[in-house]
């Protein structure tokens, strides 16, 4: 550009690498250096991110009732990953309610005024009007889990209650568990602890109490032991009313808590039967998928449920090798007439379960106790367990006080209003 | 790409080293006067890691956490990509990107050393920390320190919150004596003792009297008002512990070094784009290297609909004032002394309030666009409303401007701040999640006046009533 030929920038040599501080003897300043070192080792990011991640997985649990009456999680396929917003993880800043909303662009030429830049806008953006500025555009973080993930978060202290020892088949978890020391192994496993003692104890014995000069002997290895968790064997009797009362609320309802149910039982037991009940007047045994697809109509009666679930106990799953784990939802709209009967085959139910649960699914629960429920409170036994479910968010806290540790503690349902 | 080898391939790093030299030389000849460089060769984790912590070595922060793992994410499915990165230090420190081809290597090592020639000659920089490195592993020691002594999460709570109101500091006044790098021989200027000695780490205890006036007024607890949050609560809050207040200190010392690079981004682009072209111009490159540095240049030089590009505005501000003040071409010597005068002394607010023009802005195809009903639409192309409008936003960052007015509010140690608003309104949701950080660490009510939709609007929090708004 200025015409300056290459010929008067070859440089005068120079030593390479002196800095500012101790002026060269040549006239051009320092070359430039290069290098290359051994990054292999730098995780400073990696580790932030984890604590990033943590801070999601806290969130996520303190959201865990929204998020497990979630729609779009029962309708995956298992596989897909599930974005899950959150809102607490936010870097908050003082910043204009219109951010986004308005600025300076650049086109490829000939923009006009009025041309438009983006149909449609931002989604959740508020428009004008008396909300402009309040809430613009909320920002979900949204993280994403697998369907896995988020299961092991649901259910981290969940099990199966009052399960015992019954004579025939046992439900068999594996688990590793690093509960003894030995001399030899492989040196991911060295114990550190034991090692120092066993090298100060063999010093002390020469005479001289010190830590160092290891020798071989000194070492100790944490070795592992597989105990296998024998537990009796159990059989969670699912039952649904499917009658014409039951919308398409409590439906849902139903199916979301079986849902979880499911995905719980099948992820901390290797061997748990279930068993399908659906019912209207009638009580059918029924598949997985049946179960959850098919749609009836008709009265009601609950008895039939129940009678076939006793039968059930008294032929293929006998209350002697079986934990047996009835469960019942309805929105409690039995035949009058039957609910004596009902009384009668829960009771003896209860003698044969380790646990009868029952949940009644009731938008606006507050109005009115169901015929039903009076019935179950009648009998009033340690086993039983009834509740009522009125709004999505009371998913979680139902299978938390089904499965949950059982204390006193146990989380009360949100008094919270109704659902939409 | 089906572009031949010798344009993307990598290059060894004698070649590497050998194109530094040459490239360093070219810049030296036609004039720049940048710190002595070091390039380092880098894998894309670590780049990545040092764009989201914003220098090596930082403190650790879950937030730093986030923004590398969505850049890292960014990256390795192709959608984003760091081009450069380099630290305004002396020596200059630039990174490399180890899958880089040659001529993309090449591309940068001459951008970076335009960057380095802004960072040691314009003048917002010239109070900058050119030991940034050293300062901010102190800083990350001590915040583990304080980790160890009261808890990480205590830690991180402080933080969480100093962080959102981090970019409200202010550098102060902007004086500076020019002291020049290089003797008229290409020499380094020896550096004198006094200059060496205002960099130790504790002159400010010996000369408190003389920087301070370099300081902005912090405001009395009563009284002025003070744009600087962090200087203002860092000095004045009533309940803050000595390690709180040292952290709020530390991140407002990173924060200024980090200011000059937020308001320079677009002078500091288009400087170094407007030098990589002139620079890779002067190199012997095959012609499919020319072919590769076309298309990576064109990459870089984008426009975008609904932001500025700072690459491409500064590039096209910079060749513009070339050609205005070369009296068309005939006085190439009187452009490039007005050229380094623009380096050294503008912002990206001054230069575009200077030197955007009206055919310049008509050239660029520049407006300004706004929310129609659902749409998002161009409402003016005015070349003065647009360059108003930038100037407007690069004053402070495209952020609200929030002020102490009184830090003994109702005589009661309450801390008032107020929004100097302009016409835009704040967004109230964000804004009362910031004031309870505020709160947290005022340690007392806090309130926040502002403008909303034409009326005036005050929000309060503090720890036992928790959030009010008034109307």
């Amino acid at each position: 550009m200025n015409g300056k030929s290459h010929s008067a920038l070859n440089p005068p040599k120079r030593q390479p690498g002196h800095s500012v501080l101790s002026p060269p003897s040549s006239v051009l300043p320092p070359a430039p250096s290069l290098s290359q070192s051994d990054w292999s080792l730098h995780r400073k990011g990696p580790i932030d991110q984890a604590r990033h991640n943590e801070k999601i997985k806290d969130a996520v649990r303190k959201n865990l009732a929204d998020i497990v009456s979630e729609q779009s999680i029962l309708t995956t396929d298992g596989r897909k990953i599930i974005k899950v917003p959150i809102r607490s993880l936010d870097e908050y800043r003082f910043r204009f309610g219109d951010e986004g909303q308005q600025g300076v662009g650049q086109g490829q030429g000939g923009t006009q005024v009025g041309d438009v830049l983006q149909k449609g806008g931002t989604a959740q953006g508020p428009g004008k009007g008396q909300g402009a500025g309040e809430e613009p555009g909320i920002d979900y973080y949204e993280a994403e889990f697998t369907l896995d993930e988020l299961t092991a978060l649901i259910f981290e202290d969940l099990g199966l209650p009052n399960l015992e020892e019954k004579k025939l088949q046992s439900v068999t978890s594996p688990t590793i568990r690093f509960n003894d020391i030995r001399r030899k192994g492989a040196l991911a496993n060295l114990d550190k602890r034991q090692t120092l003692k066993q090298n100060l104890r063999r010093n002390a014995m020469l005479g001289n109490a010190y830590v160092g000069d290891f020798k071989p002997e000194d070492l100790r290895f944490k070795t592992w032991e597989e105990t296998f968790d024998r537990r009796a064997a159990a059989v969670v009797l699912a039952m649904m009313d499917v009658s014409g009362s039951m919308g398409s609320f409590e439906k849902y309802i139903a199916r979301s808590f079986y849902y979880w149910m499911l995905a719980f039982l099948r992820t901390k037991y290797d061997n748990v039967e279930i068993v399908f009940i659906a019912h209207h007047t009638e009580a059918k045994e029924v598949t997985e998928e049946e179960f959850f697809t098919r749609g009836e109509s008709g009265g009601t009666k609950v008895s039939s449920a129940y009678q076939l679930a006793l039968d059930l106990a008294e032929t293929r799953y006998r209350p002697e090798d079986w934990n047996l784990y009835p469960f019942h939802f309805s929105d409690g709209d039995n035949w009058p007439s039957d609910n004596a009967l009902c009384k009668d085959l829960v009771t003896q139910m209860l003698e044969q379960s380790a646990l009868f649960g029952y949940g009644e699914i009731r938008q606006g629960r507050y109005a009115y106790h169901s015929t039903l429920m009076s019935t179950f409170e009648q009998i009033s036994h340690p086993k039983l367990m009834p509740l009522v479910i009125g709004a999505k968010a009371d998913v979680y806290p139902a299978l938390r006080k089904f499965f949950g540790p059982q204390t006193p503690t146990t989380p009360e349902l949100p008094a919270a209003a109704l659902a939409s | 790409m089906s572009l031949a080898t010798s344009a993307t391939r990598i290059a060894t790093r004698d070649e590497l080293s050998d194109a530094c030299e040459r490239i360093w030389d070219v810049a030296w000849e036609m004039g720049l006067r940048p710190f002595p460089m070091h390039y380092e060769i880098v894998p894309s984790s670590i780049l990545y890691e040092f764009g989201a912590y914003g220098l090596p070595g930082r403190f650790s922060h879950w937030t730093h956490g986030k923004a590398y793992h969505q850049m890292k994410t960014m990256y390795d499915y192709g959608l984003s990509k760091i081009y450069e990165l380099v630290i305004n230090t002396n020596p200059c420190y630039a990174f490399l990107l180890d899958t880089n081809g040659f001529v993309q290597n090449k591309m940068i090592i001459a951008h970076v050393l335009a960057h380095s020639d802004y960072f040691a000659n314009n003048a917002y920089y010239a109070r900058t920390s050119r030991r940034m490195l050293e300062s901010v592993s102190v800083n990350a020691n001590r915040l583990r320190q304080y980790e160890f002594e009261h808890g990480k999460e205590a830690v991180e709570s402080v933080l969480d919150a100093v962080l959102a109101i981090q970019e409200h500091v202010e550098a102060g006044a902007t004086t500076y004596k020019r002291r020049p790098l290089y003797n008229d021989d290409g020499r380094p200027e020896p550096v004198r003792r006094a200059d060496q000695k205002k960099d130790g780490p504790y002159d400010d205890v010996w000369k408190r009297d003389e920087t301070d006036s370099l300081i902005p007024v912090a405001g009395r607890p009563t009284g002025d008002p003070a744009r600087d949050l962090l200087l203002f609560i860092s000095e004045h809050a009533p309940a803050l512990e000595e390690w709180q207040r040292d952290i709020v200190q530390i991140i407002r010392m990173e924060m200024l070094y980090f200011l000059p690079q937020m308001q320079t981004k677009i002078c500091n682009e288009g400087w170094a784009s407007y030098w990589h072209v002139r620079i890779m111009r002067e190199l012997d490159l095959t012609d499919d290297e020319v072919i590769a540095f076309a298309d990576l240049h064109a990459g870089v030089l984008q426009p975008s609909p609904k932001r500025i590009n700072p690459y491409f505005l500064g590039y096209k501000i910079i060749e513009d004032i070339e050609r205005r003040f070369s009296d068309d071409g005939k006085d190439p010597a009187a452009a490039r002394a007005k050229l380094f005068e623009v380096r050294e002394i503008e912002n990206d607010a001054s230069l575009l309030r200077n030197y955007l023009t009206r055919e310049l802005c008509d050239d660029l195809d520049l407006y300004i666009y706004g929310q129609q009903d659902d749409d998002i639409v161009v409402t003016d192309k005015d070349w003065e409303k647009v360059r108003d409008m930038l100037v407007t936003e690069l004053t402070t960052h495209g952020k609200p401007l929030i002020v102490v007015d009184d830090g003994d509010y109702r005589g009661n140690r309450e801390l008032y701040l107020r929004h100097a608003w302009e016409g835009r309104d704040l967004d109230l949701g964000y804004a009362e999640h910031v004031l309870e950080h505020v709160g947290k660490l005022w340690g007392r009510t806090v309130h926040l006046e502002t403008n909303n939709g034409g009326n005036q609007a005050i929000l309060s929090w503090d720890a036992q009533d928790g959030h009010q708004r008034k109307p």
